[in-house]
């Protein structure tokens, strides 16, 4: 087995016996990058010399000894709308092709502090508007499992990243399922956690009250170990939560009996494919017989979750949005315009996707004088509703088992023409950005050598039980 | 038929915070352009706001002041547009829950009788940066430049309510401007400085026939840099709404600059192309809860008002009712009252010389007090010296004119510039030796016990002296050779 393809705790535990040194990983990674990258297209920018001097710079805490961090050495992908201070970030958008920022994203900082080796910013749908990674202005991202597919997206470049080798661990972000969709259709497993559980300062906002950041991975103990990192308030986000900071590594291996898995019954209904819902059935059943209770709950609002999910991520973007002008930063067009208002039209024309465009004129329409009442406000409180449902559910279970999309990955190009298709393939995640939950999305076998993914919800800020049933599936899916 | 007018402000003012509303940023006056700015001030992607508490705390004291109701959950809220200045394409501003509502300001009515000014609501926002033209004029400019040093510093928003007592003419414009900035200025909210943009208005007028319950289409006036600019402006667009009224014409609902200029007012837009800025709670920052606990620590920790300092000074400095008005109008002056009376030996003799000759010269040279080169410490010197006829008045203004021009002690005045009165006992006896020869009958009445020629006597030494003999000397000497 390649050096790259191991598990972050797997090396680790080698760096520290001194077996290995993060340089060879890192080379191994970019290997790796240098075989499959041309097919894949999982990043933006890779910062290889960066990477081998923060190797080399690793190598050097250890064995200098002395209070290490787990992630010392450890090779990292970051999605590449997580500011990077001197390299660029784009947010896989022309419009800011060419913008370095100045500063760096808190999660960002952390993992630098901490000695993470960073390989690079990986590929997304424009201002992580999409479900394919196929809305990037720097080309779509391919399926490692399956290049004719795609990654699933909008973290897809990370996800298609982790999973084909090009790095160990991965950032991702998750607005309606960003994280736990490429997850599930790459084969690896992704976490959202709760809203406010990691900072947001330094992600570039699509929709402010949904962003979540997440980590990404082959297995649930490497994420959890990366969440570990990763989490904690922040000071510079108002709306990251003040709450204990528990040790997510150190819970995983709690049993799992008497657990209790809900069962949604609107999640398992028309719209599923069978055979995702017959692979999910199967782990289902795993789960049941080694100890946890499966009971059927429902969530009634459900139905509503889709559009209420596009109501408010289109209202917040539409805003967000709204500084990319062309007079501090990134793309202008129309610098020969006099008129201030025809350049702003110029580049925003020119530097924003079609998918982003529409977006924006959505959002734009939903807080329109007159129609706030009829749309913001209504998806609000349907939000509102949709909280109350999954409150009510965990009054008696302890989490909740899900689909994370109703297929299985789809071609390229499949969905591209199909606005409306593409939102639905977000059914099943949306809910949790809604209710801020944490989600995690992971892999419950092969279909036509394509992975079916499964979701494991959780009560707010108790991300230890989702990583938890999690871990004990993966030790039990990969004895049976 | 008769008209009656209705104005209502929208007044701006700059907090005098040290830092920014949403980052840390320095919010000094006069830095170099785009010196204190951060990537949130600037509106670089991924960056966020975190409120200003200080900033949060003047808005309440100016609203308790400004008899409010403190809304105990208050929100901020996105006003999109679109311009160079504002780098997030949106101003975080309030809309739905501001910080505080259903307020009123006193005046002097035009019958002489209190009045009650309606306040709708205050709220806190973000200023925006500046745009610096590369000549005169926009439309002339080969390029713009953009200073974000202002943006994202802390303003507070008063609007006034034009359903609840509204302000009626020119007169009662003026009392409640002066009325609101002195207010702010006492809190310590703001500097209210016109020049540097603290202190920024925008004025409603309709016009509407006296007896009608209807308030009439209003225009919004914009654009105008001083009081006497508002004033200017709100006389302009009565006569102009009213000849249109008179003429059987008709008011539009409209937004007006002032041009200082011409002294008029000239359509900016119509209610059409009224921009619909889809406020939306701003989804970056939450809602802020204002505890009974934070208003009572803010109520107890009041900086003085006006009227408060004005009972103060009659009763604890024994200074005349008028006096006194006229110290507490502009709260640096007061504020330099107060910083000189500990150290004066009379404080009446400290106010007279504040409203009568310090006034004059601030007057005479267009300064404020703010701007007044003496200092307290040493305009104390010279009332002690007044008051213990060290020198006499006439040397007094001497002196205190030289203070104003120079900014020097009066001491070193008095030294350098000759005005060092004579103390010398033998010559001050001699002088007065010569004097009493000539004034025979003088001295007889004094003898006889009366005072009023003691003071004759004094001026004749004076007059030999060229004003320079010690009075308070000369006082002693008359008392000791020739009273009864």
């Amino acid at each position: 087995m390649e050096l790259c393809d191991r598990s972050a705790v797997e090396l680790t535990r080698m760096l520290r016996r001194r077996e290995v040194s993060s340089r060879e990983i890192t080379e191994s990674v970019f290997r790796r990058i240098d075989e499959r990258e041309e097919t894949i297209n999982a990043y933006i920018t890779t910062t290889r010399d960066k990477a081998l001097e923060q190797a080399d710079l690793a190598d050097i805490r250890f064995r200098k000894g002395k209070k290490i961090s787990l992630l010392n050495g450890i090779p990292i992908a970051i999605k590449d709308n997580l500011c990077t201070r001197g390299i660029r970030t784009t947010c896989g958008s022309n419009i800011l092709y060419n913008y370095i920022p100045p500063y760096d994203a808190t999660v960002v900082k952390k993992l630098f502090q901490r000695g993470a080796v960073l390989i690079g910013k990986t590929n997304m749908d424009e201002f992580a508007m999409g479900s394919s990674t196929e809305n990037s202005a720097f080309g779509p991202t391919c399926n490692p499992l399956n290049p004719e597919c795609v990654p699933g997206g909008s973290s897809g470049g990370s996800a298609a990243a982790v999973s084909a080798g090009e790095t160990v661990l991965a950032i991702g972000t998750d607005t309606g399922g960003s994280i736990r969709l490429p997850a599930a259709y790459c084969g690896i497993v992704g976490i959202k956690p709760t809203y406010g559980r990691v900072s947001r300062y330094g992600l570039i906002s699509y929709a402010s009250s949904l962003d979540q950041v997440g980590a990404i991975a082959r297995t649930v103990e490497d994420c959890a170990m990366l969440l570990n990192c990763i989490c904690g308030h922040d000071r510079l986000d108002s709306t990251s939560a003040v709450v204990k900071k528990p040790d997510f590594f150190r819970t995983l291996n709690e049993a799992l009996r008497g657990i209790k898995l809900g069962l949604p019954r609107e999640y398992f209904v028309e719209g599923l494919d069978k055979s995702v819902k017959d692979q999910i059935m199967k782990a289902v059943t795993l789960l049941d017989k080694n100890g946890a209770d499966i009971i059927e709950i429902s969530l009634p609002h459900s139905k509503y979750a889709i559009s209420s999910y596009y109501l408010i991520a289109t209202a917040e973007a539409s805003s967000n949005l709204a500084r990319y002008d062309g007079v501090k930063y990134g793309f202008r067009s129309g610098d020969h315009i006099s008129h201030t208002g025809k350049m702003y039209e110029e580049t925003r024309r020119k530097g924003f996707g079609k998918e982003v465009k529409r977006r924006i004129m959505l959002g734009t329409y939903v807080l329109s004088a007159g129609y706030y009442d009829a749309y913001y406000r209504k998806a609000q409180e349907a939000r509102t509703l949709i909280k109350q449902d999954f409150e009510r559910a965990f009054e008696h279970v302890d989490c909740l088992i899900t689909p994370v999309s109703p297929s299985l990955p789809f071609k390229l190009g499949e969905k591209i023409a199909e606005p409306l298709q593409m939102y639905l393939v977000d059914i099943y995640t949306v809910s949790l950005n809604l209710t801020g939950l944490p989600g995690m999305g992971l892999t419950c076998g092969m279909v036509d050598g394509l992975p079916a993914g499964f979701q494991i919800i959780g009560k707010a800020f108790e991300e230890e039980t989702v990583l938890r049933v999690g871990h004990a599936y993966e030790k039990l899916a990969g004895s049976a | 038929m008769e008209y009656e007018v209705i104005i209502c402000f929208e007044t701006h003012v700059e907090l005098n915070t040290e830092t920014k509303l949403f980052c840390d940023c320095s919010t000094r006056y006069g830095a170099s352009p785009n010196s204190q700015i951060c990537p949130v001030c600037t509106g670089q992607p991924g960056s966020l706001p975190v409120l200003n508490r200080k900033a949060v705390e003047l808005g309440i004291r100016a609203g308790l002041a400004l008899n409010c109701d403190i809304n105990r959950q208050s929100r901020f809220a996105r006003k999109n547009y679109f311009y160079p200045d504002l780098p997030k394409g949106y101003q975080i501003s309030q809309y739905e829950r501001p910080l505080c509502e259903n307020g009123y300001l006193e005046i002097t009515g035009d019958d002489g009788n209190p009045y009650r000014v309606g306040i709708k609501r205050i709220h806190l926002e973000e200023d925006a940066g500046k745009l610096v033209h590369s000549s005169s004029s926009f439309e002339a400019s080969e390029y713009s430049l953009v200073d974000y040093n202002r943006s994202s510093v802390p303003l507070l928003e008063i609007v006034a309510d034009h359903t609840r007592n509204p302000i009626c003419s020119v007169r009662e414009a003026r009392d409640c401007l002066e009325k609101m900035k002195q207010i702010l200025k006492y809190l310590e909210v703001s500097e209210c400085s016109l020049e540097k943009g603290q202190f920024r208005c925008d004025v409603n007028v309709s016009i509407r026939t006296r007896g009608s319950r209807d308030l009439g289409n209003r225009s919004e006036i914009k654009n105008m840099a001083s009081f006497k600019h508002i004033l200017d402006a709100l006389q302009y667009e009565i006569r102009r709404q009213s000849e249109i009224l008179k003429s059987g014409g008709e008011i539009f609902q409209e937004t007006r600059l002032y041009d200082e200029q011409n002294k008029i007012t000239m359509p900016m837009r119509t209610k059409e192309d009224a921009p619909d800025y889809r406020y939306f709670p701003d989804p970056d920052l939450v809602e802020i809860e204002i505890d009974k606990e934070f208003i009572q620590e803010i109520e107890v920790s009041m900086p003085e008002l006006p009227e408060q300092r004005l009972v103060r000074l009659t009763e604890r400095f024994g200074i005349p009712i008028r006096d006194a008005e006229r110290l507490i109008k502009d709260k640096s002056v007061s504020d330099f009252f107060e910083s000189c009376a500990p150290h004066c030996d009379n404080t009446k003799t400290l106010n007279r010389w504040i409203t009568r000759d310090l006034f004059r010269l601030l007057n005479d040279s267009g300064l404020t007090m703010e701007q007044c080169p003496i200092r307290p410490i040493e305009f104390s010197q010279l009332i002690n010296l007044i008051e213990g006829r060290d020198i006499t008045n006439n040397i007094g203004k001497t002196v205190l004119e030289e203070m104003f021009k120079t900014g020097r002690d009066p001491a070193s005045i008095i030294e350098q510039n000759d005005l060092k009165p004579i103390d010398d006992t033998a010559f001050l006896e001699k002088i007065l030796d010569e004097v009493e020869t000539e004034n025979p009958d003088a001295v007889t009445l004094i003898r006889r016990g009366e005072t009023k020629p003691i003071d004759y006597l004094i001026g004749q030494v004076m007059r030999k002296t060229q004003g320079k003999a010690h009075a308070k000397r000369v006082w002693e000497l008359i008392q000791k050779l020739l009273a009864p």
